[in-house]
């Protein structure tokens, strides 16, 4: 049985309208009344074709149910500008037709979110999603195919304090046919061995090399085998790993795009007799749409990273590219019509799992139990509330961000602080109290020592420019997929569509207002240094030591960064 | 000896001219660049075309960057590639390795090291049996790195 009946569902659709304002820029109460759902239409779809693919991809060990806001800024550069998934907010629910204030809208896009939160509450839970998996495959036995593109075992407390363990045994109850990864490898080259060798499944990456010998250090390509299709997975791990993640981790591993390797994959495949070949990739959205148009063979991208939820594929010539968002929010179902080694039709549901009207899968709650029983005070210790909405994703800041550097200027007694623009983190939405699982939820990794050094002006903005580039770079293959570093005690003005070293201006000292100098020293407080032997305390207990401080968290808007030319 | 070359001594090659790729840290000028060329090339025009130059698009160590030359060729006796040079635009010292090709080298493939000082264009010039050079060129960003998703 659901939690939420298809009454109360309807009854908390009705309350949104009321509490968003009747008769507001949205029309939302004109329309609130009509979106009540229910189980059987979040399951709901008619089977197609021979093959069904069902996708989880970026759960960052989010094995509750969470609250996660998707971005308001999200642009693209190049030829990309416009096109999703950077579109975002109010355009973004026009191009896909969503109804403001529905539950598609409010599990998609940022608009009215805080509110429409209140009513429709979390989205995910690894229960949940086992239910839908579950129903699918009840449906079709012999043509479900189950794949997770990675980001997987990390992003929690208890993916942090057992070193992955959970979400593998999580993920060996879910059987995926194959994954591939990124954060996985923040555990550590030997741990991430380890629970491969027991994971029961493939772990692909065909683009991960030996340094030594340049030899693939795990399998490229899964073959299976669903409805009478003969089908290649083929994986590919985040490409930037040792780049955006402490190289010191997996010294001997060598990772890159390696277009020419993925295309002579799927040739391979192909060779050995696949009629449906599946890109199983943590590239990021743009670098996919890329590889795209110049890797031919490739039937359909699962893809990861840059935690895009777009509720029909891309197409790109004769790939279809679909994006199942992060943290649990949604499962990808997309069945396909293959005959002769050539997809003749598909249909697609981006499923979103919301967590009140999708019963729980009872093997799975009770399993997640176990695993969190033993962390159960401490992960529900309340260390603060907040009147703001706390919140990460977006290309420039984050209010969960502005926390976390105004925690480290305050506890550091620095002038200025960084954080990495990471995607992960879940919301917390105001008046909430702000819980021990919130701030893991935001911070909790494997390199999280809060530094304090002097920079120059001139290094800070080398520091701003260079992670510009891996952002806003017009050439999808040099984007590394994060957001841009949040900042704290610094503004700056940044246009986008210039190019490396002409991007950052105005960089002013936000406590006195005056310009940063080049030669001058500043000190700053940050976190998440790739670099081996960096010191300081966890930053989840500055945060922590700050939060316990206030009274109530309540940020102002920050206006410290000035978006330019686009 | 063969003059094909190994990944071995590739690797051997690579780290010779990084001993001398280190001093000074200013980079080369674009005509020094242009000396080295043209000292190879005799002074003759070259062309594009034919040769592929494999190297990450972002270096994951800048100190230790694989780059994989080959030139598209029949390697035989009337038709081979006799040399390829490898120049790195932006390091102090651009020169980073010759490779040697004869008609028994079978490929004109080579493997080496290099360092990057920052971002910049890895250059290979190939002289071919006929006096004919071709050129190619490909970025290799060096980053600070640190913030993915």
């Amino acid at each position: 049985m659901s939690i939420f009946s298809r009454r109360e569902f309807l009854q908390v659709a009705v309350a949104t309208a009321a509490l968003t304002g009747g008769g507001g820029p949205l029309g939302l109460t004109r329309v609130a009344a009509q979106q009540a759902i229910t189980e059987a239409d979040l399951l709901g779809f008619e089977n197609h074709g021979n093959v069904t693919l069902v996708h989880l991809t970026d759960i960052h060990a989010q094995l509750m149910p969470v609250y996660f806001r998707e971005p308001s800024v999200n642009l693209g550069v190049g030829d990309v500008n416009g096109l999703p998934p950077h579109i975002t907010g109010e355009d973004f629910l026009k191009m896909y037709n969503l109804t403001p204030g529905s539950p598609e809208a409010y599990a998609l896009s940022s608009v009215d979110f805080a509110a429409l939160a209140a009513s429709y509450g979390k989205l995910g839970g690894i229960d949940r999603i086992a239910t839908v998996l579950k129903a699918i495959r009840a449906e079709r036995p012999d043509n479900t195919l189950f794949l997770d593109g990675g980001d997987t075992w990390h992003g929690s407390y208890t993916a942090l304090e057992s070193r992955g363990a959970d979400m593998v045994e999580v993920m060996q109850a879910l059987k995926p046919d194959a994954m591939t990864g990124h954060w996985e490898f923040t555990l550590g080259a030997e741990r991430v061995e380890e629970l491969i060798e027991g994971l029961g499944f493939p772990f692909l990456g065909g683009n991960v090399r030996d340094t030594e010998w340049d030899e693939a250090k795990f399998e490229s390509t899964a073959f299976v085998e669903r409805g009478g299709v003969k089908i290649a997975i083929v994986g590919q791990a985040f490409p930037y790993t040792p780049i955006a993640n402490p190289r010191w981790m997996m010294p001997d591993w060598s990772f890159g795009i390696r277009e020419e390797d993925v295309q002579a994959n799927v040739d391979a495949a192909r060779a050995a007799g696949a009629e449906l070949v599946v890109f199983l990739s943590h590239n990021g959205f743009d670098v996919d749409r890329k590889l795209a148009s110049r890797v031919s063979g490739i039937d359909v991208i699962l893809t990861g990273h840059t935690h895009d939820a777009l509720p029909e594929p891309v197409q790109v010539g004769n790939t279809l590219l679909i994006a199942t968002g992060s943290n649990g929010k949604f499962l990808s179902r997309l069945d396909l019509d293959v005959s002769g080694g050539v997809v003749k039709s598909w249909r697609y549901k981006l499923i979103p799992i919301f967590s009140d009207v999708i019963t729980p899968d009872a093997e799975m709650t009770a399993l997640v139990d176990r695993i969190r029983a033993p962390h159960a005070d401490k992960l529900a210790r309340v260390v603060g509330r907040t009147d703001t909405l706390l919140y990460r994703r977006g290309n420039f800041n984050g209010t969960f961000d502005d926390l976390i550097c105004q925690a480290m200027l305050d506890e550091r007694e620095a002038d200025i602080a960084l954080s990495p623009g990471f995607r992960w983190g879940t919301s917390v939405l105001p008046g909430q109290e702000i819980t021990v699982e919130d701030v893991f939820n935001a911070t909790g990794m494997t390199y999280p020592a809060t530094y304090r050094i002097n920079m120059t002006g001139a290094f800070l903005k080398e520091v701003l420019e260079d992670v510009a580039d891996n952002l806003f770079n017009p050439d999808p293959y040099f984007q590394q997929g994060g957001d841009m570093v949040r900042v704290g005690g610094l503004g700056y003005t940044i246009d986008p569509l210039k190019s490396i070293g002409s991007r950052i201006s105005d960089m002013t000292l936000v406590k006195t207002g005056a310009p940063i100098e080049a030669d001058k020293d500043y000190a700053v407080a940050g976190w998440a240094s790739v670099n081996e032997g960096t010191e300081g305390p966890p930053i989840w207990d500055v945060v922590m030591d700050w939060i316990g401080k206030q009274d109530t968290v309540s940020l102002p808007e920050n206006r410290s960064v000035r978006v330019v030319g686009m | 000896m063969s003059h094909h070359v190994t990944r071995r001594t590739a690797m051997a090659l690579g780290g010779a001219a990084l001993v001398a790729g280190v001093a000074g840290i200013t980079p080369a000028h674009a005509s020094e660049i242009d000396e080295r060329i043209s000292e190879f090339t005799g002074g003759a025009e070259a062309q594009s075309g034919r040769i592929s130059i494999d190297a990450p698009e972002i270096a994951e160590n800048g100190n230790t960057v694989p780059i994989g030359i080959t030139v598209d060729s029949p390697m035989t006796d009337d038709d081979f590639v006799e040399a390829v040079i490898v120049l790195a635009a932006g390091n102090p010292r651009p020169g980073v390795a010759t490779f040697h090709f004869s008609p028994a080298s079978g490929e004109a493939a080579a493997k080496t090291r290099m360092r990057l000082a920052k971002t910049q264009d890895i250059v290979a010039v190939a002289r071919m049996s006929d006096g004919s050079f071709y050129r190619e060129n490909r970025t290799v960003k060096v980053t600070i790195g640190g913030c993915g998703g």
